[in-house]
């Protein structure tokens, strides 16, 4: 499937805005990414194309940055932050009961499909230690607490 | 009752004012006389008068830093010259800046505007990560408001100056948030720092003269230039003006954001964000961050600015505080923060792509029981070639080697009995870190 000419337009502004056509690449794989959850080779190239960058270029930048996926996520993305504060506060007892429910572990996604769990460096949250991100808007969410997950997995936490 | 002009106008649940909101309570006043009245030297000189320490670790003097950008006619070639805000902040504990992009933009953008300004810039670049999606929102929005308004664009309130201004969302890497890997970014590279010389300002973003400030740095821009030097110099308790967005977390009864003057002390701090949890008796505290060494119960009383302490063994960095009580153990802490440099690690040189995750692999190994007593001569020895100002490439290493380093020093007797053990001692005896 190839690139919606919606988001193709968005690229030829991200390009035409902000210094070029390199300078557009993260933006580019974002946008995509905003749209599919995920970079796929087809998309990758179909954007280095709309820039005017090889298709090297892109996926050297692609796998430089650490929330570009160039591997399909679920359709839940839970950033588990895994900082020292979140440590401080329970966050590893957190992350047991997350993986426990989930049965994954970091980096990967159920087999239904529905979740990916990631860990992440500290999210700036530490005012909600332990805390998460969650979802293709990043929402803030926390103080998590092992025994009431609600805020990770709503009507799905029992 | 303490002035608070960074954060005091922030409302409650951080939704971010209408450009309309924020002109009602002041704003923009500080660029309309910037513009019109004062000129850009004297902008320059008024930051510089206030005594302005760069916010986002280094404590750089900021007018010192715009001094070094030339002026028109004066840069080699053709191109405009980039005022760049740093709004990566990923360092573990910090979360200052984002209730300042989140909630006060347009502050932001005034700072932003003033800056650019003073350093002869026509183009300004937000670079915010990706996590603070409210932030690039917010931040997006306000800048439409001002180009709207005329603050900025072409023949910015009839300077005739033209002013760009966009975000530039990231997606993730905290090398990022390294000057000079940002400049790398924003050209769609790989975010591998730079070699310096030469400095950005003589050759930055697209080889062009550039600055790059923290957002906290900026934000203070339009307050300076709306009170005067005097009146921001004197907010502050020592000689580095200002007040400071301090944060405090970790093992705190009510971990948060404190806008307060430049010099409240560590104790202040602590007793503001609730107390210390978990046992409530302190151990030790991080005071700026990740990257900044340990310091114990006697410093409570050491006045937090850059110079005090720098003095006392440690990095004031992003004054994000990160407090143990009797309870956590530092080597659970300096695990998690080796596991982050580790990770984080853009790979270029070997001592920290190789040297750091090897670093994190002993901590875990001591903190599994499972370490011998001859890795603790590792890691001194790591400490001591790769420490600040050692052998890699950038800061990254360094900085990671300043808890490492200092709690060797501090903490001797608690590494080597995690070795003759055979487990953490503080968890056997209080369970595993949980608050």
């Amino acid at each position: 499937m190839s690139l919606s000419s919606e988001l193709i337009t968005a690229i030829e502004e991200a390009r035409d805005h902000h210094g070029g056509p390199r300078a557009a690449m993260v933006e580019s794989l974002r946008l995509i990414q905003m749209e599919h959850g995920w970079v796929c080779d087809a998309h990758l190239e179909e954007a280095a194309a709309t820039l005017g960058v090889t298709t090297a270029e892109m996926e050297d930048v692609a796998t430089f940055f650490s929330l570009i996926f160039r591997q399909p996520v679920g359709e839940k993305l839970i950033l588990l932050c895994d900082g020292a504060s979140c440590w401080l506060n329970g966050g590893e007892d957190v992350r047991d009961r997350v993986m426990e429910r989930l049965g994954i572990g970091f980096g990967q996604t159920t087999p239904d499909g529905k979740y990916t769990l990631i860990n992440i460096c500290c999210v700036g949250g530490c005012d909600h230690a332990p805390a998460a991100v969650i979802g293709r808007d990043r929402k803030l969410v926390g103080p998590l607490s092992p025994d009431d997950l609600d805020a990770l997995f709503g009507e799905d936490a029992r | 009752m303490t002035e608070m002009p960074l954060t005091g106008r922030a409302r409650p649940d951080r939704a971010p004012h209408t450009l309309a909101e924020w002109k009602a309570l002041g704003g923009y006043e500080a660029v309309e006389r910037g513009l019109r009245e004062l000129g850009p030297e004297r902008v320059l000189d008024m930051v510089d008068d206030a005594a302005l320490n760069g916010r986002g670790g280094a404590g750089f003097p900021a007018a010192r830093k715009w001094r070094f950008m030339p002026k028109p006619g004066a840069a080699p070639g053709d191109g405009p010259s980039y005022f760049i805000v740093n709004g990566d902040e990923m360092e573990p504990g910090a979360f200052k800046d984002r209730i300042l992009l989140e909630a006060l933009p347009h502050q932001l953008i005034e700072g932003a505007i003033l800056a650019a300004y003073a350093t002869h810039c026509s183009e300004i670049v937000v670079l915010i990560r990706d996590a603070y999606r409210d932030a690039i929102r917010n931040v997006s929005r306000a800048i439409a408001e001002a180009e709207e308004a005329g603050y900025l664009g072409r023949n910015i309130l009839g300077t005739g100056r033209d002013l760009k201004m966009w975000v530039h969302p990231s997606a993730g890497r905290y090398i990022v948030g390294e000057e000079t890997a940002l400049i790398e970014a924003l050209e769609g590279k790989r975010a591998v720092p730079r070699k310096r010389p030469p400095f950005p300002a003589q050759s930055g973003l697209w080889g062009r003269p550039t600055t790059v400030n923290n957002v906290e740095t900026v934000s203070c821009v339009g307050p300076i230039v709306a009170n005067g030097p005097q009146w921001f110099q004197s907010l502050s308790r020592t000689a580095e003006g200002g007040t400071k967005v301090f944060a405090v977390s970790g093992r705190v009864h009510r971990p948060q954001v404190i806008e307060a003057p430049m010099g409240t002390t560590a104790g202040e701090l602590i007793e503001r964000a609730g107390g210390v949890s978990g046992n409530g008796r302190l151990r030790c505290f991080q005071p700026g961050g990740g990257a900044s060494g340990f310091l114990e119960p006697d410093a409570l009383d050491l006045p937090l600015d850059f110079g005090h302490v720098a003095r006392a063994g440690s990095m004031f960095g992003t004054g994000t505080m990160i407090v143990l009580d009797e309870t956590a153990c530092p080597l659970g802490v300096i695990a998690r923060h080796m596991a982050f440099y580790g990770r984080e690690s853009c790979g270029w040189c070997t001592p920290c792509r190789d040297g750091l995750p090897w670093v994190a692999k002993i901590m875990a190994d001591l903190e599994a029981g499972q370490a011998r007593m001859e890795d603790l001569d590792v890691l001194q020895m790591t400490v001591e070639v790769a420490g600040p100002r050692g052998r890699s490439f950038c800061d990254l290493m360094g900085g990671a080697m300043s808890p490492l380093g200092t709690g060797l020093a501090r903490f001797r007797d608690l590494f080597e009995a995690h070795v003759r053990e055979g487990c953490c001692p503080i968890a056997r005896d209080h369970g595993r870190a949980a608050a």
